[in-house]
Parts: C-alpha cells; sequence; structure tokens
C-alpha cells in the first residue's frame, strides 16, 4: 500500500472532488451551451456554429461524467447505493432528459428540416437544463440531510419523496448550479464563435454571472441559519469502514464551522467571488480566454466550497444522524482505495494530455461561413 | 418477506436496458475495426475511394454509436438506483473495473471519437488515422473491463467476506483482471461484435450490389467485411465461451442446464443437438446426441466429466445447510459477539453463506428453515432448464449460419465472381438480423444462466433489489419501454435514410443519385 487508510480516505474525498469540478469545467460548460443554444443562435446557421464549438468534445466531456459515477461506484460504494436509490425519480429524470443530449448533438444536423432541428435545439435544452438543476438540488439536499435508514445487514432505505427534494433551498441550489454553468458557458462561446453569436453569448454569460453572484451569497446566509452536523465520537479513521457505529449531532450553523477551525478554507467561497467578477470584467473588456479561465476556477471554488462545508460528511441521514454516510466510514476497502488511486494517477494525467492535444487541434472562432461552406461535414 | 413480483420487475427493467443497449453495442465494436482497416488502406494507398468507405460507414456507425452511448448511461446508474444492496455488497470489488473503464476506455473512445468524425480537415492524414485506431482501442478496451465485472459476477475470485463491513472485499486485484472466465467472455464477445459489424457491412453492400449501385464502393467494402467477418465468426466459434464453463461452480450448473445433462454421464459427454427437456421428469425427449461433443467442447478434453443436474443438486443442498449455520454465526459476530472462536468457526463457513442466503427468500432468519424451505432453495439454485436449452441452441444455429455465408462470400469474392451470385447476396442481405438474435440469446444464456444468483454463491438477486415499491419500478420500466421505443424509430428510421442514400450521402459528386447519367456508372469511373 501507498499510503495508510486515512490518507487514502482523505485522497478519494480529494479526488471525487476533481471529478466533479472536471465535470463541471467540460460536460457542464456543455450543458450551459446547449442551454445558451437558442437564446445566442437566432438562425439555424448561428446555432451550427455554437454546436459546433463543442462538438468534437461534448463525448470526451461527458465521460468525466460517468466517471465520478464510476469512482462513487468503487470508492464510496455506500454513497452510491444510498444517493442512486434514494434518489430515484430525480435519477430517472436526470438519466431519461441525458438521452436527449447525444442523440441531439449527433442527429440534429443530420436531416435538413427545420422542425427537425427545432425539436432537437429543445431536446438538447431540457437534456442540460434539467440534470443541471436536479445536480444543483440533490447538492443542496445534502445540506439539509436526507431521511434515509440504514439496518444491521447495511441494508439502504429511503423515507422521503420526490417532490420532498424540491424545497427551497434545494431549489435554490439548483439555480446556482443553473446560472454558474451557464455563465461559465457563455466565457467559451464569446471566445469560441463571433461576431453577434460572440457577443450575445458575452451579454448572457455575464447576466449569468450577476445572478449567480446575488444567489451564492444568499445561499451562504442560508446555510449559516441551516441546521448542521458534527460528529461527536467515532471509531479511530484508520478502522474498517462502519457508518453505524458513531454519534453525531446537530446543530444551527454547524456547515460553517469548519471555516472557524481552519481559517484557510475560506478561499474556497471567496475564489468563488473573486473570479466571478473578474470573469464579469475580462467578459466586458471583451478578454474571454481570461473570462473562461476564471469561471474554470470560480467552479472550483463552488464545488470546493460544498465540499468543505459537508466535510467529513458526505450524505447526512435527517432520519437517524448517527448512521450518515461520511468519507471515513462509507468508503472501500483499504486495497481497493489502494488499487483505484493508483489507476487514477496513472489514467487522469493520461487523459488530460490527449484531451489538451485534442483542443488544440480543433482549436478555432467557428464562423457562420465555415458552418455554411461545410455544411455536409459539421455537426 | 422476499416481494417476487417486485424482484422480478427490477430484474425486467434491467434485462429489458440492457438488451437494448447490447443491440448497439456489439455494431460499434466491430465496427470501429472495419473503420481502422478501410482508413488504413486509403493512408496506403491514397485511394480516396477508401476515404469515402471510412467516412460513409463512420456515418452509419455514428448513428449508432450515439444511441450506444445514451443507453449506456442508464446501466451505470442501474446499479445504484435499483439494485443498491448489490452496490453496497460488492461495490468494493466489482466498482473497481467499472471505474477504471471510464479512465482507461471511455476517455480515450470518446475524445477521440470527436476527432473522428470531425477531425478530417484539422489532422493530417496519419492523426486521423491514429484517432480512429485509438477510438477503436478505447471501445474494445471498454468491453475488456466490463467484461471483468461481469466475469467476477460469474466467477467470484479475488474477494472475500468482511463481516465488520457487511460486504465482498478485494483481495486480489491481479486475480481479478486475470479471472479466466472474464478473459473467454472478452474474447467471445468482440468477435461476436466483430461479426455484427462485418454482417451489417456485408449484407448493405450485398443490397447496392444487387441494386447495381456504387459497385466500385460496395463491392471494396464487401471485401473488407468478408475477410474480417470470416476470422471473427471463427474465433467466435472455436473460442467459445463455453471453455470458461468448467471454471466455477455457477458455470457448470450452466453448462448442464445448457444440455440439460440431467445426470452426470461417463466421460466425454454426447451434445444433444436437439430435443425437448422435460424438468419435472428429469428427462430429455425425443434427444438427438453427437457422442463426445460436449466433452470436447467444454472441458477439451476427452476424460474430464461434465458434472449433472442431480449431482450438482445434492452438491448444493450440503452447502446450503452450512450456508445456515455461516448464518447463524454471522448474526453473533454481527451483534457484537465477535468472540475469536466465533470469528474462527465462521470463516470456514463463510463460503456458503450465500447458499444460506437463499433461504431468505423463503424465511428472514435463515437458520429456522424446515426441510421443505430448504429443498424449495436446492430446486432454486438453477435456473429453468428450457430457457437455457434453447437459448444456446438458437445462438448456436445462428453462429452456424453466419458461418456458412461466410465462407461463401469470401470464397466467391476472392474468386471475384460475387457480382453472379445473386443468391448470395440475398442470403447475405437476409442474415444482418442474425448476429443480433445470436447475441442477444447469447446475453440469455450468460445472465439467465447466472440465476439464482446476481454473484455466483455470493449474494442472492432477490436479495441484491433496492428498497424500493411495485409502482416506482412502473413507473420507471413504463418510461423505458416509451422512450427506448421513441429512440429505436428514430433510430432506425435513419439509418435507413442513410443506407438507402449510401455513399451519395457524402456529397462528393461521385456517387449514384448525384451522377447526371445513372446508367454509365461503371467501375472504372470510380476507382
Amino acid at each position: 500500500m501507498i499510503f495508510d487508510y486515512e490518507t487514502l480516505k482523505m485522497l478519494w474525498w480529494l479526488i471525487i472532488g476533481v471529478l466533479l469540478i472536471g465535470f463541471a469545467i467540460t460536460d457542464g460548460m456543455d450543458m450551459g451551451v446547449a442551454m445558451l443554444l437558442r437564446l445566442v443562435g437566432k438562425t439555424d446557421s448561428e446555432r451550427r456554429t455554437v454546436i459546433n464549438t463543442i462538438g468534437p468534445h461534448w463525448d470526451g466531456n461527458q465521460v468525466w461524467f460517468i466517471t465520478a459515477g464510476g469512482a462513487l461506484f468503487a470508492a464510496w460504494p455506500m454513497v452510491y447505493a444510498a444517493a442512486f436509490s434514494g434518489f430515484y425519480f430525480a435519477m430517472m429524470l436526470v438519466l431519461f432528459a441525458l438521452f436527449f443530449r447525444p442523440l441531439g448533438f449527433d442527429y440534429r444536423s443530420k436531416v435538413d428540416s427545420k422542425r427537425w432541428r427545432n425539436n432537437w435545439d429543445w431536446g438538447l435544452l431540457a437534456g442540460s437544463a434539467i440534470p443541471a438543476l436536479v445536480f444543483g438540488v440533490a447538492f443542496g439536499n445534502l445540506f439539509l440531510g436526507v431521511p434515509f435508514n440504514i439496518d444491521n445487514l447495511m441494508r439502504v432505505s429511503y423515507q422521503g419523496s420526490f417532490f420532498g427534494l424540491l424545497n427551497p433551498f434545494g431549489l435554490l441550489a439548483g439555480l446556482i448550479s443553473i446560472t454558474m454553468l451557464v455563465a461559465h458557458a457563455g466565457m467559451w462561446l464569446q471566445l469560441r464563435t463571433a461576431t453577434v453569436v460572440a457577443e450575445r453569448s458575452g451579454q448572457y454569460g455575464r447576466y449569468s454571472l450577476i445572478a449567480f453572484i446575488v444567489l451564492f451569497a444568499a445561499a451562504g446566509f442560508w446555510v449559516a441559519n441551516l441546521t448542521g452536523y458534527q460528529i461527536v465520537s467515532m471509531p479511530d479513521t484508520q478502522s474498517h469502514a462502519d457508518p453505524l457505529a458513531k454519534v453525531v449531532t446537530t446543530a444551527q450553523g454547524a456547515w460553517l464551522s469548519n471555516y472557524s477551525d481552519r481559517p484557510w478554507t475560506m478561499t474556497f467561497p471567496i475564489l468563488a467571488f473573486a473570479m466571478a467578477l473578474s470573469a464579469l470584467i475580462f467578459s466586458k473588456l471583451n478578454k474571454p480566454a481570461l473570462g473562461l479561465i476564471s469561471t474554470s476556477l470560480m467552479l472550483v471554488g463552488v464545488i470546493m466550497t460544498a465540499g468543505v462545508s459537508l466535510f467529513p460528511f458526505i450524505m447526512p441521514s435527517s432520519n437517524n444522524p448517527n448512521i450518515s454516510l461520511t468519507i471515513w466510514d462509507a468508503v472501500s476497502s483499504h486495497r481497493t482505495l489502494n488499487v483505484m488511486f493508483v489507476a487514477v494517477s496513472i489514467f487522469v494525467p493520461l487523459i488530460l494530455t490527449y484531451t489538451t492535444w485534442c483542443y488544440v487541434k480543433m482549436w478555432r472562432r467557428v464562423t457562420v461561413e465555415e458552418i455554411e461552406n461545410n455544411t455536409h461535414g459539421s455537426y | 418477506m422476499i416481494d417476487e413480483t417486485f424482484v422480478d420487475l427490477s430484474r425486467l427493467q434491467f434485462a429489458v436496458t440492457a438488451l437494448f443497449h447490447f443491440l448497439f453495442v456489439p455494431l460499434t465494436i466491430g465496427m470501429t475495426w472495419i473503420l481502422v482497416i478501410m482508413e488504413s488502406v486509403y493512408v496506403m494507398t491514397g485511394r480516396e475511394i477508401y476515404r469515402d468507405m471510412t467516412k460513409f460507414w463512420g456515418k452509419l456507425f455514428g448513428i449508432n454509436f450515439a444511441i450506444g452511448v445514451a443507453t449506456g448511461l442508464t446501466m451505470e446508474f442501474e446499479f445504484g438506483t435499483n439494485w443498491s444492496y448489490y452496490s453496497h455488497y460488492v461495490g468494493d470489488v466489482f466498482g473497481a473495473p467499472l471505474a477504471i473503464e471510464g479512465l482507461m476506455a471511455f476517455f480515450l473512445e470518446s475524445t477521440f471519437v470527436g476527432m473522428f468524425f470531425l477531425g478530417w480537415d484539422r489532422l493530417s492524414k496519419r492523426q486521423h488515422l491514429g484517432a480512429t485506431f485509438l477510438m477503436a482501442i478505447g471501445t474494445n478496451m471498454s468491453a475488456l473491463w466490463i467484461l471483468i465485472a461481469n466475469g467476477w459476477m460469474q466467477n467470484p475470485v479475488g474477494a472475500e467476506f468482511n463481516y465488520q463491513t457487511m460486504r465482498m472485499e478485494m483481495t486480489s486485484f491481479a486475480e481479478l483482471v486475470f479471472n479466466p472466465v472474464a478473459q473467454v467472455k472478452f474474447i467471445h464477445t468482440v468477435s461476436a461484435g466483430y461479426v455484427a459489424a462485418s454482417m451489417f457491412v456485408l449484407g448493405i453492400s450485398s443490397w447496392y450490389i444487387l441494386k447495381g449501385r456504387d459497385l466500385a464502393f460496395a463491392k471494396r467494402s464487401f471485401s473488407v467485411a468478408s475477410g474480417f467477418g470470416l476470422a471473427s465468426i471463427l474465433c467466435v466459434i472455436l473460442l467459445g465461451d463455453e471453455s470458461g464453463y468448467e471454471v466455477g461452480e455457477v458455470q457448470k450448473v450452466k453448462l448442464a442446464t445448457i444440455e440439460a445433462e440431467w445426470h452426470t454421464e461417463e466421460a466425454p459427454a454426447a451434445f444433444t443437438a436437439f430435443g425437448f427437456p422435460d424438468s419435472e421428469e428429469q428427462v430429455t425427449h425425443a434427444a438427438v446426441k453427437i457422442p463426445y461433443a460436449l466433452g470436447l467442447i467444454a472441458t477439451r478434453s476427452l476424460d474430464e466429466q461434465v458434472t449433472g443436474i442431480n449431482d450438482l443438486e445434492k452438491q448444493h443442498e450440503v452447502r446450503i445447510r452450512n450456508g445456515m449455520i455461516a448464518y447463524e454465526y454471522l448474526t453473533k459476530l454481527r451483534n457484537g459477539e465477535d468472540t475469536p472462536e466465533n470469528i474462527a468457526t465462521f470463516n470456514t463457513l463463510k463460503d456458503d453463506l450465500g447458499y444460506g442466503l437463499l433461504l431468505k427468500r423463503y424465511t428472514p432468519d435463515v437458520v429456522d428453515a424446515t426441510e421443505d424451505q430448504i429443498q424449495k432453495a436446492v430446486k432454486d439454485s438453477f435456473p429453468k432448464v428450457g430457457p437455457m436449452f434453447w437459448s444456446f441452441r438458437i445462438m448456436v444455429a445462428c453462429g452456424v449460419a453466419m458461418l456458412g455465408v461466410f465462407i461463401l462470400a469470401f470464397y466467391y469474392n476472392a474468386h471475384r465472381v460475387i457480382e453472379q451470385k445473386r443468391w448470395l447476396l440475398w442470403a447475405a442481405v437476409l442474415s444482418i438480423p442474425l448476429p443480433w438474435i445470436a447475441i442477444e440469446f447469447g446475453w440469455i444464456v450468460a445472465e439467465y444462466g447466472r440465476q439464482p444468483w446476481a454473484i455466483s454463491e455470493i449474494l442472492p438477486t432477490f436479495l441484491a433489489t433496492s428498497s424500493l415499491t411495485i409502482n416506482d419500478i412502473l413507473i420507471s420500466l413504463t418510461g423505458f419501454i416509451v422512450f427506448y421505443t421513441g429512440l429505436a424509430i428514430v433510430e432506425g428510421w435513419l439509418m435507413i435514410r442513410f443506407v438507402k442514400q449510401g455513399p451519395s450521402s457524402l456529397h462528393t459528386g461521385k456517387y449514384h443519385f448525384e451522377l447526371p447519367n445513372k446508367a454509365e456508372q461503371t467501375e472504372g469511373e470510380q476507382s
């Protein structure tokens, strides 16, 4: 083993974070692009320029999502089991919505019919907005605690309902998710499209940034008043994973205790706000490349803020706080974490290398002229 | 108590979504190599017709690929949504190959599939071929990792049960990866994919030849498909999955039920080519037997026995009784009586714990099972013989028919007389569905044949479910049926549309529907 169990448990919290950040920056951007599609593209050619900026990349980007799901299964199997079965209809909704994306990207431009293409535009919008919203809502509900239980044979059961998820705080988190991804996509399109499409994209990106700043601040104040969870006692962090063996208490504002205990963690919320502002400025100055870097870092800030606030909790149980799932006790065995850590260390750098190569090779502003001169070779 | 209807609906939903997903995956797996072959010829010879072939078959590949990606998402979600106890119980082992599949295979495949479709003008010839090749490697590696995961369900090596965490935990990653069942499954499944893609290209090319359209294009495609297809079908048949059936207890059960081998025969066992298995009487009526064949296929020898259902039943009964004691000790350990003696006793019996869990269907406490319930559990430890027997034979029959088509296609193509053999061209067109029939029935043999287990000898399927309700599943299952029907209609419509257009859909100005005088089109003009 390369590291002891406790270190690997920590590392895996970080790795899941990295995969979620990778998902937001790449696939989340595609979702934002699809949400902006009909707003920034008024004609069919304009819309095709928008789609073709991500045309070669959407499928690779989507693998960040698939891999995050796989990593959750391998590293935090109890979380995968509890979240996916507990949020059953939310997950089914996401899944059915996601079906529209591969088909929308691939099929839309294969038939020259206005109705066909319009329908796929709406499909792409639904396939992107619904997952973005639901993921945000799910994250928001983690802060509220999820009504589930675990029996002595470790079978999970869920006592909530789908509509129970759609509470005000959950919806606020959902809107944060949508605005941050649309903002990020706005920067991307401002950079990779031309003329009016780029202008409109920058405009909508900036609107989203402003909305994001307001909503994210509101969520911060709200969290300060929420009932958070805290571990009172638990087995040694090196010991085997047993979510049934600890004592947890709840207290108002407890989600912010990590920030007072370790003030350096304030970096993440500050990063989120600062980068949103910087993106706003760079976009206005028509420096979309710097705007895109800013929104990418903003996404890092947001996801880390959520992670640090919950830490070490992943999925608190509102039914029985003691069985809440944490990074110490909802994890795989020492050996599996170790094997998977090696796999991640080998493959993630490799993935980043060839993905970068592909982005470099395809890098250009996609113009309406290019699309109209090559109607059959592009999406 | 276990709600049988709920379990059956959960299984039905998984079967529907997996069988549907698996309509698209094999074609993707095989097409990637056919595209690599065509594009390699283009890069080596510089003849544009091979680039057009790569692009046109690539278009059909893309229509199929998109739906494979979409329906693949379902599979990843479903373990968690519908099999949450399974996810907890074996996630430590089963999750690893799935995550590695993402890291090692999906990223490669999906990143370069974008380059394949949209990189023609932005990459050099060699770079583009490299992208196509990496896409093929990625696709085939994803098959490797998912079959390592699936192979572990059939023959769970490299793992052991931990009572403290109440789950299976990995003991050896190498054993998991080099599981012999996974290895034969991988070869068998990817070759089946190559056959599906070859038959697809062969059949459609034959149709163009029959119509007298784009002959140069169609005959070259036919050549590639007949060669690749013949090699692949030989691989599927000769390196069939059966060689994996002697490894692992549940694989033996599968073999016995496929063959309807009620009683252990003297080695080498005969193969029942045809007959009517009767589970009540435990005999196969009107059986037509081929001497030695089963022994040779399954054990690759003349002196090893193939164990019959009767003997397996006796073994299972012993293990169920041991499993009851294992469960008794597990309960003690979970309730804090984890003395060294109890742990030691449990460890000697824990390999039979899964058999004990079979009794949960009849009594939640397992240890108080009656003699009658034990006998029922013994009967439960086998899949039904009928579906296994017939599914296997349908699969094999399709395989043999395809072997015939590919041999003749290869032979007449090598002699350059394929255009005159219209009957064979028609046979190739009509054979297009065969690989899919074989593949779907093969899935049934492999996965229905694993019943009653989700993980062989470890976790019964009825325990592996999520804590949902019948209504939950009815709603999602209806959703899948409606959505998937819609997807199939759109995909089929688009596929037929592009097949009908043929290479003219590339808009190069060189093909059938774009030529001013279609009658003048000859092979010479195009090559």
